[in-house]
């Protein structure tokens, strides 16, 4: 654990002596920080036509802002994913620190979660300097908590699932580029995966729209835990997690 | 302490290092010579359990690499071809992530960074990037990290290349001051790298061993002493101490290498090796086929002694 921990800090720490953390940063709460305010000019234009035309209630704010935000926001995570992950690995094969690493005692499984766990905490933290909108919302209406907080967990399980790829990719290859390009299409893949299910045939077809990472979204987006969903999330996480453990065996191998 | 034996690694069809077999004494530095595209780095690197073998066995400080390589990483520093250091991070950032990752206590942490710190003279640059650093510089670094947790067997591949003659002298004698209460594995391409810092030589050539020696002999042998080569079928004690009043011998397998006193030995040689009935297969001149090496060793830095 404690292992773990001390990769973690360093490739955290490392985050922040680059530009690179900063500019993902800044650019995830500007786009967020635009799409919020848009839906709320627009949620409020709409409650004001209603209230002048008498029809009934308007939408609400959980369909109106947050499901389309936190909606939007995996969408925008699965653009920045590739940056945050892409040097992982890839970096400390070029730069031979690799050798620092295997030969440590510690197991290459600490390693892998200890870089995972780097990556999550940014996540985390971009996720937390969202936690201005509800605060907003909260302030000014009376929104539901439950999806809110449902849409966190998800959208959090969600970029966990594309660290975990682009963690893979990172170990894959020496080159950064490589590895974030690898990153944000097969992440596109996993998310589009489900487009396909009409055409396919209905047993391949609910195959894929049960790979479909965005698939499994909904239901956080509806203030609705399932475990299966929830499941399928941690699942996908181990799994890449593990392949960069054979992707790493194998490269010492060679 | 590190026991090599038949050890070989292969890199998809291509043999990088073919049945190695050595020993190296708690206590020893030994040097590990040979050309570039010898094995050393590939050696060193399944010696520190960053590659496994394709076949053999490797024991350091009592346990197997391959079954338990942590055990085995607790006791090892291990300098890499490529010093593998963090250019964003600090000196003090960086020896304290290798202090951490080889688990030195938190108590004794910042003691032992400052010691090491001193120690390869890193001290007044310890706040500096190390990617605005000089080579030699960023080779002390590693080499920093190396010592930070003070193992008792230290491997380093090639810990001088690229440094001006004076850091070299430094180097050294920080490697001759590990004497003692380190075992220490270096490896270089030149002989008086070796010769500046080490009891003990094994030459690689192509992945084999082609010599094993103490520094003494090796030196006269490369300057063409009296050196021959005796190859019998059967080692005999008293053959072997018989042909001890002749020169100095060193055995290897049935091989046994004499520095004679005077040329008109060699005929006490054969005679001895005949009557104690070791039946003589070979007796050559030792210093032909390592000459071929040596010229290697020495043609590009043979001015540093
Ligand atoms: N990763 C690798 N893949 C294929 N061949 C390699 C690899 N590393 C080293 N070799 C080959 O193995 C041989 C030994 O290399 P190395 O151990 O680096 O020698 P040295 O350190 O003595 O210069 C060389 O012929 C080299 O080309
Ligand atoms: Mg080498």
């Amino acid at each position: 654990m404690k292992n773990i921990w001390s990769i973690a800090r360093r490739d955290f720490q490392s985050y922040f002596t680059s530009p690179i953390a900063y500019i993902v940063i800044a650019g995830f709460l500007a786009i967020m920080g635009w799409m919020f305010f848009w839906s709320l000019n627009h949620f409020n234009i709409q409650n004001m036509q209603y209230m002048q035309y008498g029809g009934g209630k308007g939408p609400s704010i959980t369909e109106a802002i947050i499901r389309p935000l936190y909606g939007n926001m995996n969408v925008v995570f699965l653009f920045l994913v590739p940056f945050i992950t892409m040097r992982l690995f890839a970096e400390e094969r070029r730069q031979h620190t690799i050798a620092l690493l295997l030969t440590a005692p510690i197991h290459l499984t600490e390693i892998i979660l200890g870089k995972f766990l780097a990556a999550f905490a940014l996540v985390l933290i971009m996720l937390l300097l969202t936690g201005f909108y509800p605060i907003m919302l909260f302030a000014t209406g009376n929104p539901e908590l439950g999806p809110i907080v449902a849409s966190y967990i998800g959208t959090l399980l969600l970029a966990g699932c594309c660290l975990s790829l682009g963690i893979l990719f990172s170990a894959m290859t020496e080159n950064q580029i490589v590895a974030g390009a690898l990153t944000f299409s097969s992440g596109l893949f996993f998310w589009l995966v489900s487009w396909a299910q009409q055409a396919a045939g209905s047993v391949f077809g609910e195959l894929l729209n049960y790979l479909s990472l965005t698939g499994h979204y909904n239901n956080f987006g509806q203030g609705l835990l399932h475990s299966s969903d929830i499941v399928f999330y941690l699942s996908f996480i181990g799994l890449g997690l593990f392949f960069t453990h054979r992707v790493l065996d194998s490269y010492r191998w060679r | 302490m590190i026991t090599v034996t038949h050890l070989t690694k292969q890199y998809g069809p291509r043999t990088a290092v073919h049945d190695l077999n050595f020993e190296v004494k708690k206590g020893e530095i030994v040097g590990f010579l040979g050309p570039n595209g010898a094995g050393k780095s590939t050696t060193m690197k399944i010696l520190t359990g960053f590659m496994p073998a394709s076949e053999g066995k490797v024991m350091i400080a009592g346990h197997d690499v391959f079954h338990e390589p942590i055990k085995v990483k607790q006791s090892i520093g291990f300098l890499p071809e490529n010093p593998p250091v963090y250019p964003e991070m600090s000196v003090n950032q960086y020896l304290d992530f290798a202090a951490r990752l080889h688990q030195v206590p938190p108590k004794g942490q910042a003691a032992a960074i400052a010691n090491t710190l001193k120690r390869v003279g890193l001290w007044d640059v310890r706040h500096r990037l190390i990617q605005n650093l000089s080579k030699g510089y960023r080779q002390r670094v590693g080499l920093a990290q190396a010592l930070v947790h003070n193992p008792p067997v230290l491997i380093l591949d090639e810990p001088t290349v690229g440094l001006d003659p004076k850091q070299i002298i430094e180097i050294r004698e920080l490697i001759k001051s590990l004497r003692g209460d380190h075992t220490v594995l270096l490896s270089s391409h030149i002989l008086p790298e070796v010769t500046a810092t080490c009891d003990r030589v094994i030459v690689l050539n192509r992945g084999k061993i082609v010599a094993e020696d103490t520094i003494d002999h090796l030196t006269s042998r490369a300057q063409g002493g009296l050196i021959y080569a005796l190859t019998v079928r059967n080692v005999k004690a008293a053959g072997v101490e018989a042909l001890m009043q002749l020169g100095k011998i060193h055995t290897t397998g049935n091989r046994l290498t004499i520095e004679l006193k005077s040329e008109d030995a060699r005929e006490k040689v054969i005679e001895t090796a005949v009557k104690h009935d070791m039946g003589v297969l070979e007796f050559v001149a030792d210093k032909v086929s390592l000459e071929d090496i040596f010229l290697k060793l020495t043609t590009n830095e043979g001015s540093l002694a």
